[in-house]
């Protein structure tokens, strides 16, 4: 009897709790009208104008270091709503950003084979790794919405694994350990004949990446946001709210392999090649690295996590220059100090900071500025 | 049929091998309710060790014991130094961290002994016997069937018939009601750490003289395939993990052998996949209350 009394009850407590909330809105007037929207775009096309600067400030190398991060981003970016939001651990990532790269290096070796040129050629090939990462993702994602946590796991680290084998088992197609080399055209002649080819590839990744943290930013405002987060934090709760769980979790997974995919697909045009070796089971462990000490579940993390990415592995390399070192020694370092900060960073953010950068960042900012204490940023979760 | 037959008992031997590292999951599985995603990692590491030691004395048989008594080593300081300290709200994060350990310890052989392949010698002769004209086993192969068959017992022994067992047993089954018995389950909790390390580094010094070589990568798909066996037997079974990694063996030698070495890693995931997708808490679990 008392569960029907129930109900009544709630709404009177909840109706006098939740009115202060409401007759104080904390937001001042915004241009944008309070479109997430629109909110999204001015910000997108904000970043697009500074980070256009940035490429003409920015030396060569370092464009190519900035298109690096950009092609990691897409990749970070669609693991963080998988796992931070979701709740699916995957550590097979790293073979979802093989399948894009590999679909990429095929379509490119098709296109330029059959005497297309230009920019569009990129875009289909692109669009092509996109798909094929996307399906795969499906594939994965039916089978592991049925799957939890370690059994979760398991099965995308042994996905993974199966990169290599995969390549040297067709390697009349995928090139076995040698993997594929493809043509990529130069900048178009509309931008000038000394336009630096490192200023163009930094364009082409930083146009995915925005675009991809466009798509995903609006994507977790949204109901399907809201979803993703409840089936992590109680699937029971969230069924009985009416959502579909294992569509749910299949939908992530599926938006996330296409995110990857695209990764995959922009770093093997930047290397204008592929092969197993790049897209090791490390790979995987990097970028869930990424995301944990960037800020689960934040995609302002997945950035963070994406630039950890590219500059740890050079600040161990200034670091071990400093060092006279004999070359064989210096040569093990190089390749294995980032690896053990890298592992290191992992133990020591999961067991003292769980929130990562992000949530520092945010503490520190609401410390400083009190007004933001009162809402709690999405970002937070 | 002779080539049937030889792949047979070669999927035995990788099979026993399979058993030993699975059971080393289950394990920890059974006392924390963790999958030790750095179980390989930490073997190889073993393994070094034993390299090290061998190469200074000479011996195989020290440097197997130091194997062994490293793993144990290791085992204690993972949990003792990083797994008591982790958050166990979502079983998400015993897995990152693991995975943390994972490139951390592959990165600190690789800094200290190199990434390239160093050769490891077994202890004995690799060469088939021959009984009534068919080369089956070989000298190393009983061995490995021996020193398998010598832990499975003793586990056995020392969970049913010891005081010791029977702390670990309940400080798993019940923590809270053991601790009030006065058990000391934080204790027990190191102690099934550093058995299942202890093991883990037995399978790694049976299994890597059969393969490529010594590397920090070494025991990566070993890894995945004896996970695979765990799950097939069901991760709380030790009986289960023992079949499940004998049946993995087995089927892993037949595909190497009869559709190509390479498809193994390929092999494996298709087979943890049926079986997750089939009977996701293992042939050998008992049934289990459905959670909605």
């Amino acid at each position: 009897m008392s569960v029907i009394g129930e109900p009544g009850q709630r709404v009177e407590q909840t109706t006098p709790a939740s009115a202060p909330a409401a007759a104080a809105p904390a937001k001042p007037h915004l241009p944008w009208g309070g479109s997430t929207l629109l909110r999204h775009l001015a910000l997108v096309a904000l970043a697009a104008v500074v980070l256009l600067g940035l490429t003409y400030w920015l030396e060569p190398f370092r464009n190519y270091q900035l298109a690096t991060v950009a092609a990691y981003l897409c990749a970070t970016a669609g693991l963080t709503v998988l796992t931070g939001l979701n709740g699916q651990l995957s550590l097979g990532h790293g073979a979802l950003m093989a399948a894009g790269a590999y679909t990429v290096a095929l379509t490119q070796q098709m296109l330029t084979d059959r005497g297309a040129t230009g920019v569009g050629v990129l875009v289909v090939s692109l669009g092509c790794g996109v798909l094929v990462s996307l399906l795969a993702g499906a594939v994965i994602g039916v089978a592991a919405a049925r799957l939890r946590g370690p059994y979760l796991a398991g099965v995308t680290l042994a996905v993974a694994l199966v990169v290599p084998a995969l390549a040297i088992t067709f390697d009349g197609t995928l090139g076995g350990e040698q993997g594929l080399s493809f043509y990529v055209d130069p900048p178009p002649a509309a931008l000038g004949p000394y336009f630096p080819y490192e200023r163009w590839q930094a364009w082409l990744a930083l146009a995915g990446a925005l675009l991809v943290m466009l798509l995903l930013a609006n994507l977790v405002r949204s109901r399907f946001g809201r979803s993703l987060r409840a089936v992590r934090d109680d699937e029971v709760a969230a069924r009985l709210a009416g959502i579909h769980v294992a569509r749910t979790q299949v939908l992530a997974f599926v938006v996330s392999a296409a995110c990857a995919g695209l990764g995959g697909g922009l770093l093997a045009v930047l290397a204008q090649s592929v092969s197993p070796g790049a897209f090791s089971m490390t790979l995987s462990l990097f970028l869930l690295m990424a995301i944990v000490v960037g800020g689960l579940g934040s995609l302002a993390g997945a950035v963070w996590g994406a630039l950890l990415l590219v500059i740890l592995p050079e600040l161990t390399h200034l670091i071990t220059e400093q060092f006279t070192l004999a070359p064989a020694t210096a040569q093990r370092l190089d390749g294995n100090l980032p690896l053990a900060l890298f592992g290191g960073t992992l133990v020591v953010v999961m067991i003292v900071a769980p929130g990562g950068i992000q949530r520092v960042l945010v503490r520190l900012a609401r410390r400083i500025d009190p007004r933001r204490r009162t809402a709690p940023g999405p970002e937070e979760r | 049929m002779d080539r049937f037959v030889f792949l047979t008992f070669d999927g035995l031997v990788r099979g026993v091998v399979l058993a030993a590292f699975a059971l080393a999951l289950v394990l920890i599985w059974r006392a924390a309710r963790i999958v030790n995603f750095a179980q390989g990692a930490m073997a190889v590491a073993s393994v070094y060790v034993a390299y090290s030691v061998t190469a200074a004395t000479g011996s195989y048989w020290i440097g197997f014991a130091a194997a062994l008594l490293a793993g144990l080593a290791l085992g204690t300081l993972v949990d003792v130094a990083v797994m008591r300290f982790v958050d166990h709200s979502s079983p998400l994060n015993a897995v990152i961290v693991a995975l943390g350990l994972v490139l951390l310890l592959q990165a600190v052989l690789g800094m200290t002994y190199g990434n390239e392949y160093l050769p490891v010698a077994a202890p004995l002769s690799r060469d088939a016997l021959s009984i009534g004209g068919l080369a089956l086993l070989s000298r190393y192969d009983l061995f490995v069937f021996a020193a398998v068959l010598v832990v499975v017992v003793a586990l056995a022994l020392l969970f049913t018939r010891t005081p010791v067992g029977l702390r670990m047993r309940a400080a798993a089954f019940a923590p809270q009601v053991s601790r009030l018995l006065g058990v000391n389950v934080g204790g027990m909790l190191t102690l099934g750490w550093a058995l299942a390390a202890g093991v883990g580094a037995l399978a790694g010094m049976l299994v890597l003289p059969t393969e490529l070589g010594l590397h920090p990568n070494a025991m990566d798909l070993v890894f995945v395939s004896a996970f695979t066996a765990a799950v097939v037997g069901g991760l709380d079974s030790p009986a289960g993990a023992v079949v499940g990694g004998v049946a993995v063996g087995l089927i892993l030698s037949y595909v190497s052998g009869y559709v190509g070495s390479d498809t193994a890693p390929i092999a494996v995931l298709v087979l943890l996949l049926a079986v997750l997708l089939i009977r996701p808490n293992g042939l050998f679990s008992s049934a289990q209350a459905r959670h909605v």
